[in-house]
Order: C-alpha cells, then structure tokens, then sequence
C-alpha cells in the first residue's frame, strides 16, 4: 500500500440559518426602543433587581418578575476594553474596522450590564467606572443596534 | 444514602409546529412553572438540575446557559446532556442515588421550527465519506426502513396502519400536535420522504419541552401516590449506522434486558401494562416493540393487533410519531409512563396501569437506546 506524507483535508462549509423567537419580554424591550427610544428594566418583587434586557424570572430568587422599569440612557462602565483582533462583523459579515471600543454597561436604574460599542479607542480614556451615555439613532428598526453606541460623558 | 429514586412529577407543553410566541427561556419555564405548581416544591429545597438539548438545533454552543436561569440552576450544580432528556434522567437518578440530592430537576426543550433539520441533522454524519455525498436524517431513515421492511417482511400497508392508530390514539391526548382520525389511505398517499416513508409514516417538525422531577424515596413518601418508582434502567450504544445491520436494534435488546433485570421483568409482554416507545418513524416501532420483547414472531401480526388496541398498550399518548421535538421525545415517553401508572393520564388513561416502561432512542438510525422501566404505588 502506498503511503503518504501529505495532509489531506476535506473541505465542508456549513450554512446555518436560525429564525429565533423573542418572546413575549424581549418583544415588548425592543418595541419599546423602537417606538420611544427608550429602555427598560423589569423588577424582580423579592430581591427588587432590574433585569436588562427583561426576562420571566428572577434567577436569584426563582420568582417571576413584574413591574416593568424605566432605565436611564445613562450609565456606568463595569468592564471595557479597546480590540484590536481583526473580527468578522456577524450582521454583515464584513471584517470589523479595529480598533474600536467595546463596554460592559450597568445603566442608572438597572442591577444588570449590558454589552455594547463606547465611542473611544484611547486605552487611557476608557477606563472601568467611566461614565457613559446611550447614542440613540433617530432611524430605528427594533434591535440592539438601534443604540449606535456609548459615548463617554464625564 | 437513599433506598430508591421517584418521579413525583411531570410537565410539559402541548407539542406544536411553531411556537413563534415563545422564546427558548419562556419555553423551558412554562413546564418548570407548572411542574412547581402541581408538585408544591419549592425551587429553594432543588440543588441539583440537568437539562437536556441540542445544540445545533439551539443555534448556540453550550445550549443550557439560555435555560439555567429559568431551571432555577444559579449557583447550583447544573450538568448538559446533548442527548435524549430520558438520559438527563438516568444522570439525575444517578445523582439522587449518591446521596448528594434530594431533588433533581431534569428538562429537555427544542424549537426544530427555528433551525432547518436537513443543515442541522447533516452534520452528524462523517465528514469524510458521508456527508460530501449529501445526506440528513431522513435519508438514512428512509434508508432504514427500506432495510428493516425488507429482512422483516412488514409492509408498506403495515406501517400506515399503525401510524393510523397512534394518531387516532393521539386524539385523546390534548397535548399531542398531529392528532386525527386518518384512513390508511391518506396515510399511504401522503407525500413521499425518502424510501417506503411517507409524511404521515414521520414525526412532523416539532416545538416542545418536557420537565421531570426525581425524588429520593425519603422525599417521595410524602407524594403518596404521585410517587412512582423508577425500578429499572439501561442504557446501550451500537456501532455507526453504515457499520451494523439496520433492520434490528442490539442495544436497545441489551438496554431492555439490564432494565427487566433489575426491575425483576421476565415476561415484559405480560408484566408490563403500558410501553411508551421512541419511534419517529413508523416502522420503528416494530422493530424496537420486538427488541423490548414485547411480542414474539410475526412483526406483522402485532402490529395487526397493536393497531386494533389489543396487547399490551404502546404509545396510547399517540407517541412520537405524532409529533415531538428531538431531545424531548424520551423524556416525554417517561412523563407519559408516569401518568399512567399513577392514574393520572386523563382522557388516554390505561385502566389499572401499574408497570410501565420509557424507551427514549438516540443518533442516526437509533445508535443508542435509553430505557426505564416505572411501578406505581398502586393499581388505579
């Protein structure tokens, strides 16, 4: 039997395509922002969290949550950093411009942080406890890129 | 360390096409909710949950993080099966039986209306030989059946004859999702899949989630007859589908034999009362009724009497034929077993049902089969 040195491999690209539901809280969260421009939490009534984005049960006290909150546009980054990685952008499917900074975003009103661009890509502005505000497009379409960006306010 | 291991509940949701109203989340809370309700449980007094999905079908990596939350996991000790809930729950006993809990929530959830099943089922199969000829799971089923009809001389006729039963059966189950008084007829001129299977031979796409609650036999003495024992359990895995003969299925035979073994089964024809069946295709069912030895010779003249509702009862929730999600449809065999030998199965309810068995099947063309075997606390 003839051997060989050299690597084969097979080649197999795989589509996926995915329709996922909202649901009735992530509907009603992107309505919201669609329609007002605006966000909003829901609380929990035991522990009195604010959950963003919304959901059906407070996961710490396993109740189901209820009142749904107004948050602020305003906040504070608990996590952010400058990429630099070259990065497939998975909505266009476009490699992604670097740098550009990405934040983890606890908004005035709400327990939770959100994900999200900041508008800076000097490591020595964007800092853990900066305060950020929401850049909200006046076209919007109902989903998260209805929020352009965070800028950095203080 | 506990003597045994119970169910002390069950829930699910109706099965449907599409459920476009409800996230994954929601979904998977509807039957945790429920089963909390009906059982009196509370979430505090759960320390221990294992759920069960796919995640192609999911569309994520890691499937259960969308679901711990809604399955009351945070800061408890959460564990993923990607595979058939029936196994989740063989784990969750395991975990009882080490005396490290006293509950264990086990749930299976899938939205196969979310993902397209030829590009998600595809890639179970081998890169290199298979899947650049292009193939899913209904090609292999298809391939299957024409193999099993083949060796064991069942019909094309045969397999609509009990595919009219189980939907007529179905009937009376309000959760199943393709339910009707069919003629054998329709069913044999329903579009044809791949091989001798037609539409109406196949479980439909499906949306649904399932949730089981284990107990330690401390624990259940509490739920009287809710309380239904888990008296024996297998579990076996074959060789890839090209490499063993498709028209029989050997693990199930040694899963069903360690199961009656421990239950202390020896004519499971005659003992057990009711046998829910993974069977998404019609002649599957056949096949796996005989390797659970529940008849003996003609594959052809049980299903004659299984299809006029004579022997033992298989499938009276309709089965997975009907219409249940993949990752679901064990577990929901084994909710389905606990309704009945607890007398509360309603409307479809096998009169004096005591023994009951779950077969849950895994892989291409049933590479694995989980079976668990259910005694009640009394005849009802």
């Amino acid at each position: 039997m003839a051997k060989t040195d050299e690597v084969i491999r097979v080649p197999f690209l795989m589509k996926m395509e995915y329709r996922y539901a909202l649901g009735a809280y992530a509907s009603r969260f992107f309505q919201e922002l669609k329609d007002h421009g605006r966000l909003f939490g829901i609380r929990c009534p035991e522990c009195e969290r604010v959950y963003i984005p919304p959901r059906p049960v407070c996961g710490i006290c396993f109740v189901e949550t209820g009142e749904w909150v107004p948050v602020s546009d305003e906040g504070v980054l608990v996590g952010a950093t400058v990429v630099r990685l070259p990065f497939i952008d998975p909505m266009t499917g476009e490699r992604r411009p670097v740098p550009y900074g990405m934040g983890i975003i606890r908004l005035d009103g709400a327990s939770t942080a959100m994900y999200h661009f900041v508008d800076e890509t000097d490591d020595a502005k964007l800092k853990v406890g900066r305060r950020v505000k929401a850049r909200i497009r006046a076209n919007r379409k109902g989903n998260m890129r209805d929020i352009e960006c965070f800028e950095l306010v203080d | 360390m506990t003597s045994g291991v119970a169910i002390v509940g069950v829930a699910q949701t109706c099965y449907e096409a599409a459920k476009d109203h409800l996230a994954y989340n929601e979904l998977v809370y509807e039957v945790v909710a429920k089963l909390l309700r009906e059982t009196g449980v509370k979430m505090a007094d759960i320390h221990s949950q294992i759920t069960a999905s796919q995640d192609m079908f999911d569309g994520k990596t890691i499937s259960s993080m969308s679901v711990n939350e809604v399955v009351g996991g945070y800061l408890k000790s959460e564990a993923k099966v990607a595979a058939d809930g029936l196994q989740a729950a063989l784990y969750g006993a395991a975990r009882i039986l080490s005396g490290s809990f006293e509950y264990t929530l086990i749930t299976a959830h899938a939205k196969e209306s979310e993902s397209r099943r030829p590009a998600v089922t595809v890639s179970m199969f081998d890169p290199f030989t298979q899947r650049p000829l292009g193939l899913h799971d209904a090609i292999s089923s298809g391939l299957q059946a024409e193999r099993y009809l083949h060796v064991s001389g069942v019909t094309e006729e045969n397999m609509a004859e009990l595919s009219r039963r189980r939907h007529l059966d179905a009937k009376k189950n309000p959760l199943a999702q393709r339910a009707g008084d069919f003629t054998t007829k329709q069913i044999l001129e329903s579009p044809q899949m791949a091989g001798p299977l037609r539409e109406m031979m196949v479980s439909p796409s499906s949306d649904g989630a399932c949730a089981v609650l284990l107990a330690s036999a401390e624990r259940a003495s509490a739920f009287g007859k809710r309380a239904v024992w888990i008296t024996g359990t297998g579990n076996c895995t074959d060789a890839y589908w090209t490499e063993r003969d498709l028209a029989e299925a050997r693990a199930l035979e040694l899963a069903a034999a360690k199961a009656y073994k421990a239950a202390g089964i020896r004519n499971p024809a005659k003992e057990l009362d009711v046998a829910e069946i993974s069977a998404r295709c019609a002649f599957e069912e056949p096949m796996y009724a005989d390797a659970l030895q529940l008849f003996d010779g003609d594959p052809r003249a049980w299903i004659r009497q299984s299809a006029k509702g004579e022997g033992i009862a298989v499938n009276p929730s309709g089965g997975a034929i009907t219409g249940n999600p993949t990752s679901v449809a064990g577990l929901t065999r084994l909710a389905e077993a606990y309704l009945q030998v607890s007398g509360q199965a309603g409307e479809h309810q096998v009169a004096g049902a005591r023994t009951a068995l779950a077969h849950a099947a895994d892989g291409i063309c049933g590479q694995g089969h989980t079976v668990v075997v259910l005694r009640g606390n009394s005849g009802n």
